[in-house]
């Protein structure tokens, strides 16, 4: 498990470890439960007459959400010295994952009815999807090498690979922000939450950087 | 009001269906008890009110009349966009940004009285009273495609008349090059205005503009009606502007002022964004939306909520043989 076990802080009590179980399945319900109703919102026509954007942005917006949360986990965890709490990172990236990939169907399915051909001009041609796309492919990365068995084998690489979630993050952002036909200040939210959440950990990202570097390799 | 039938460009347009046929589809849909707004109504209510503040005054569709007008028979190839996807599927920032805000923030919209200005380049300015040029009117339905620039596309059995016609009464004079068009500016009814988040960044009156032999176009409308009854509010009640060849956002909605000008006129969402919008906004599958291609269009027709349809975008938006000549010589990717 990707848990990081915290020894300096007090030490982890049995209720802990019942909460952090109570989390998790509070994590999958939550992740699950705004799938089910949307589901249930489109077929009452709560998305309005044509839900398809509507659709595309709910999804795309919810892995957004997210991705901050999951980011939000390892500091709150080390700031309450509650390192169970880091056992949700991984339910909450593969969740993260799931919506984004709904998303990118979504966009495929419904905006583009599985024209291929457009699909390729689309994804090349325009940037805000081509980013989007970036930030889709680098989160499939994460969540496929979030096996255990794969985080074993790949060694100090596992940490490499994983910190994309730093830059993932702003590309998510910047996605969002070229998306919108006008306005600017919900996407400048998420993209303050997401450099305040980054902030946190510029140590981490600085050594990370470093070490992706091949200078650095020893 | 006579229908020209047999014009090229008029093509598919032209067909008439009576408002009965309207009517039966309707008893049929309900019969199936797949019903629009009718019977899904009631279920949506109960959804969206654990998500909007308490607003008990609202009763969607309630004030639509029926409308006097010479009828248009749909052609097969052209199926009409269901009523109840036309209706809460919109743009109006002046109610928010969502598809579904406008039709259910915009009930509330006060459209009676209503009234239009016309002034600037004409000899007999004036203002007229909306609700009664409806019934001294002759009124025709146009069913057009409705194209918008964000890549999808309806098809809208309007109601309303010619604004060349229109226009006309107040004698443009040989200055009067441009036509000018605005929307009422009210933020104490339109949230969108009063704030400007919720209103998209966009500076309000919402503005628009024709060139005049585009508007003395006879393809060009004023619409008061669409499906054989009185606009709903999220549709730009009372009285609002239909040009087919152009992208949807031309035409301006809950107009209150028209002024025949020598300059061409700002626009909108020019103003905001002049590299994606231009003052034509032709339909033009050859020019691009820097961020997304306009080749073709999600036609939004009937079946169910997510059943699609993508389909190739038509120059002029299918209306070319009409409306080719007026930009002839022009270099429509330098003008779009």
């Amino acid at each position: 498990m990707a848990t990081i076990q915290r020894t300096g802080g007090a030490r982890p009590l049995q209720w802990r470890k019942g909460a952090a179980v109570a989390l998790q399945v509070a994590v999958h319900l939550g992740a699950a439960a705004p799938l089910l109703w949307l589901f249930f919102a489109i077929q009452q026509g709560a998305l309005g007459g044509d839900p398809v954007e509507a659709l595309i942005h709910f999804l795309g917006l919810g892995a957004l959400r997210l991705l901050m949360l999951t980011l939000l986990v390892s500091p709150l965890a080390s700031s309450l010295s509650f390192g169970q709490l880091n056992r949700l990172r991984r339910p909450l990236g593969l969740w993260c994952c799931v919506w984004a990939l709904l998303h990118f169907g979504a966009w495929l399915a419904f905006e583009l009815a599985f024209d291929w051909s457009l699909i390729a001009t689309e994804l090349v041609e325009r940037s805000y999807i081509l980013v989007g796309f970036a930030a889709l492919l680098l989160l499939l990365a994460l969540a496929v090498t979030s096996l255990p068995a794969l985080m074993r084998r790949m060694g100090r690489n596992w940490k490499k690979l994983h910190g994309f979630i730093y830059p993932l993050v702003l590309l998510a952002c910047w996605h969002f922000w070229w998306s919108l036909k006008s306005g600017w200040v919900e996407p400048a939210i998420y993209l303050a939450i997401a450099i305040f959440l980054l902030s946190l950990r510029r140590k981490k990202i600085a050594g990370w950087g470093r070490g992706l570097s091949p200078a650095s390799r020893g | 009001m006579l229908i020209k039938t047999n014009k090229p460009g008029d093509l598919s347009e032209s067909a008439v269906t009576p408002e009965s046929t309207y009517l039966k589809r309707r008893t049929l849909l309900k019969g199936l008890g797949l019903g629009g707004l009718l019977l899904v109504g009631p279920a949506r209510a109960g959804v969206l009110d654990l998500f909007s503040s308490d607003k008990d005054d609202k009763q969607p569709g309630a004030a639509r009349k029926p409308l006097d007008f010479t009828a248009q028979t749909p052609k097969p190839d052209l199926p009409l966009t269901p009523e109840n996807k036309v209706t809460n599927h919109n743009n109006f920032y002046e109610f928010g940004t969502d598809k579904t805000d406008p039709a259910r923030e915009s009930q509330s919209l006060k459209i009676e009285p209503w009234t239009l200005t016309v002034e600037g380049e004409v000899e007999k300015p004036g203002t007229v009273d909306v609700w009664q040029l409806m019934a001294d009117t002759a009124l025709e339905e146009r069913i057009y495609r409705m194209r918008c620039v964000e890549a999808w596309s309806m098809v809208i059995p309007w109601v309303g008349f010619e604004l060349g016609k229109f226009l006309q009464r107040f004698r443009p004079t040989s200055r009067a090059r441009y036509v000018a068009f605005e929307t009422l500016y009210d933020p104490g009814q339109m949230p969108g205005q009063k704030n400007r988040y919720l209103g998209g960044g966009i500076d309000y009156p919402y503005v628009e503009g024709l060139r005049i032999d585009e508007a003395m176009h006879p393809l060009a409308i004023l619409s008061v009606g669409l499906y054989g009854k009185t606009l709903p509010t999220q549709n730009g009640a009372p009285i609002r502007l239909v040009v087919p060849w152009k992208y949807g956002f031309k035409g301006i909605k809950s107009i209150v002022r028209i002024r025949l000008v020598e300059q061409m006129p700002p626009t909108t969402w020019n103003k905001l964004a002049a590299n994606e919008y231009g003052f034509y906004a032709n339909v033009n599958p050859a020019v691009d939306h820097p961020r997304w291609s306009q080749a073709s269009e999600r036609f939004i027709g009937p079946g169910g909520p997510l059943s699609v349809k993508r389909q190739p975008t038509l120059p002029f938006n299918g209306y070319g043989e009409r409306v080719a000549s007026l930009y002839s010589g022009m270099d429509l990717k330098k003008y779009y």
